[in-house]
């Protein structure tokens, strides 16, 4: 297969890698180029300005406190959710009822109907599905606040999205909402493929579901779990929270910049404040995050692999 | 999904009853007590959150055929009738139509792009060895862990410049490059498992390598094309992020950014029943294409994230 082979591979090459380049791996080194500029945006001249814009960072108060945001994005979204998914797939797995001569765990009946309830708003839009609670946690006619008025809790009314102090925890439970069903369903694919045989034999040694879970399932299933916990890190960090967040609480950013996170302040400095080399400085900021996540998350998590 | 069970071979063991007749086989009664406790609450817990999943969205269709004075008096009563002129007004007033149009244009237009360039530069990169190769692979792939916003700031300008703000064909060349790295991702790992000799028939054959890429090989990636494309196809109907900053003339929103808009604008017009009928609208097809395609949807979607 030699003949015309270069020709073959720069003809292939030229068009995907030529669009790549140019909207996506320019547009970054652009970026982090502009981090050290005064440039505004709006019009085309700007100087060097070398670190400035990463002093006027460290003090900028609303930076901090969108880093704070965003860190705790990156740590109890994927915790919460991959917390409950797994929990929910191991109920679906491993919590049905023990039959006659069947296989010493099994799944609940009707599991696969569970799975395709909560993969629903996977498919979802996440604008759609923040438009839907944006409503729903309406303090007067929202459909949550209604429900608590309905089982008698009419004194407690939560302004949500209103309060400085909720309005970020009820943003992070609709990103929590969307994103369990997913893992629900990838877990339970790694959960199918254990073989039996390993339960049976912690079964028979008198190992209960919740020794089964610690001892058997989760360490089978550490090279999962561990690729969606990045997995589900970048999401909260980057676009669904930006797009929570922005249409989902009031400013957008919340009173008191209390929902304000790194991606919505890089947007809002570019393109609402016309500080675009500000804005880029933010954004290196998200991606050294970005990174050092991803990073921690496949270091604390080394095991060794496990073969079965 | 499930392993069908053959009946397990009857375990050798000390407890097991000599005749069916008079003990019952199975768990001892202990354990089967157990089982049925937990069956019983994980089958409640899964209920739960079955019901959490779908409330709101039964919640918004039943909204949607609502009057709006009801939809502030009482959220959870069911409508006095159906209401359908929301659903009316929510496609010509609200120009849903437009919004409609506008996404099919946009995503069809990229998904076709996106996996054309993508097998392109996935079987090159996959099947020949040439220097470079590892360096570009690592470059497309890496985009997939990069905040995409970083590279917005400038983009919006590069896009500016080429005269490709606001229009349909530079929104399409956007979302493909910003789908190549995991598209590229995908398919170099699915053509590393294709057979090589087959390839190398038709080489034989005097096939050119386009003509076997387009007549062989591609035929033969099918499954890792329907996959992928589900997987971008969801990924860029539902796109939300890249329009909002490269597409600000009303005339040529996209989907999610169209309801936005309208939410933010029924502020002052106040037909918030016709903004439920859009959301629904925009909803629908989606769930609906979801639970026909069910098994490949979810294939597509947990494919990438399986390996």
């Amino acid at each position: 297969m030699r003949h015309g082979k270069y020709r073959f591979v720069v003809g292939f090459l030229t068009l995907p890698l030529g669009l790549y380049a140019l909207f996506v791996v320019w547009p970054f080194l652009q970026s982090i180029y502009y981090s050290f500029t005064d440039w505004t945006g709006l019009s085309p001249e700007f100087k060097m300005v070398g670190l400035d814009n990463y002093r006027r960072m460290l003090d900028d108060g609303i930076f901090w406190k969108s880093l704070r945001h965003s860190l705790l994005f990156a740590v109890v979204l994927p915790l919460v959710t991959i917390s409950l998914a797994l929990f929910l797939a191991f109920m679906i797995n491993a919590g049905g009822r023990r039959r006659r001569g069947g296989p010493a765990v099994s799944g609940v009946r009707g599991s696969s109907f569970y799975k395709i309830v909560y993969f629903f708003p996977q498919v979802l839009s996440i604008a759609i599905v923040s438009l839907l609670f944006a409503f729903a946690y309406n303090p007067d006619s929202g459909a949550v606040n209604s429900i608590l008025r309905a089982v008698g809790l009419g004194g407690v009314q939560p302004l949500w999205l209103g309060d400085p102090d909720l309005a970020l925890w009820a943003v992070m439970a609709v990103l929590v909402w969307s994103t369990v069903g997913f893992f629900v369903v990838l877990f339970s694919a790694g959960m199918a493929s254990i073989p039996a045989d390993l339960y049976e034999a912690a079964l028979l040694d008198g190992a209960g579901r919740a020794t089964t879970f610690f001892r058997i399932t989760l360490p089978l299933l550490w090279d999962t779990v561990q690729s969606g916990w990045v997995y589900m890190g970048i999401l909260a960090l980057g676009a669904e929270s930006f797009a929570v967040v922005q249409i989902m609480t009031t400013g957008p950013g919340g009173p008191d910049y209390s929902t304000t996170v790194l991606v919505l302040y890089v947007y809002q400095k570019a393109f609402r404040d016309g500080q675009a080399a500000y804005a880029t400085t933010i954004g290196v900021a998200l991606l050294v995050v970005t990174l050092a996540f991803a990073a921690a998350v496949m270091r604390l998590g080394r095991r060794e692999r496990l073969e079965y | 999904m499930k392993t069908t069970e053959t009946p397990a071979p009857v375990p050798t063991g000390p407890e097991l009853p000599v005749t069916k007749a008079d003990t019952p086989s199975g768990p001892p009664p202990r354990r089967r007590g157990q089982g049925a406790v937990l069956n019983v609450f994980s089958h409640g817990i899964l209920v739960i959150w079955a019901f959490m999943v779908v409330m709101p969205l039964l919640w918004a269709v039943m909204t949607s055929f609502k009057d709006d004075r009801s939809i502030f008096g009482s959220p959870w009563s069911l409508p006095d009738r159906l209401h359908f002129e929301n659903w009316g007004r929510a496609w010509t007033d609200a120009n849903m139509s437009d919004y409609f149009l506008n996404t099919v244009l946009v995503v069809g237009g990229s998904l076709v792009g996106t996996l054309v360039l993508g097998s392109m530069a996935a079987y090159v990169l996959a099947r020949f060895d040439f220097p470079g190769n590892r360096f570009i692979y690592y470059l497309f792939i890496g985009g997939m862990s990069f905040p995409v916003m970083l590279a917005l700031v400038p983009l919006f300008y590069v896009v500016n410049n080429m005269g490709l703000l606001n229009t349909i064909h530079g929104l399409i060349l956007v979302y493909i490059a910003y789908s190549l790295p995991f598209t590229v991702f995908f398919l170099t790992a699915f053509f590393r498992t294709l057979p090589t000799s087959v390839a190398e028939a038709a080489f034989v054959d005097g096939a050119s390598h386009t003509r076997t890429f387009f007549q062989i090989m591609l035929p033969m990636a099918r499954p890792g094309l329907i996959s992928v494309g589900i997987f971008n196809f969801l990924g860029q109907w539902n796109q939300y992020m890249l329009p909002t900053v490269l597409n600000t003339d009303p005339d040529q929103r996209v989907l999610t950014q169209g309801l936005v808009q309208l939410a933010v604008s029924q502020g002052y017009k106040g037909d918030w029943s016709g903004l439920f009928a859009g959301l629904v609208m925009a909803m629908l097809p989606v769930l609906a294409a979801y639970i026909v395609f069910q098994r490949q949807v979810v294939q597509g979607l947990t494919a990438g994230a399986l390996k």
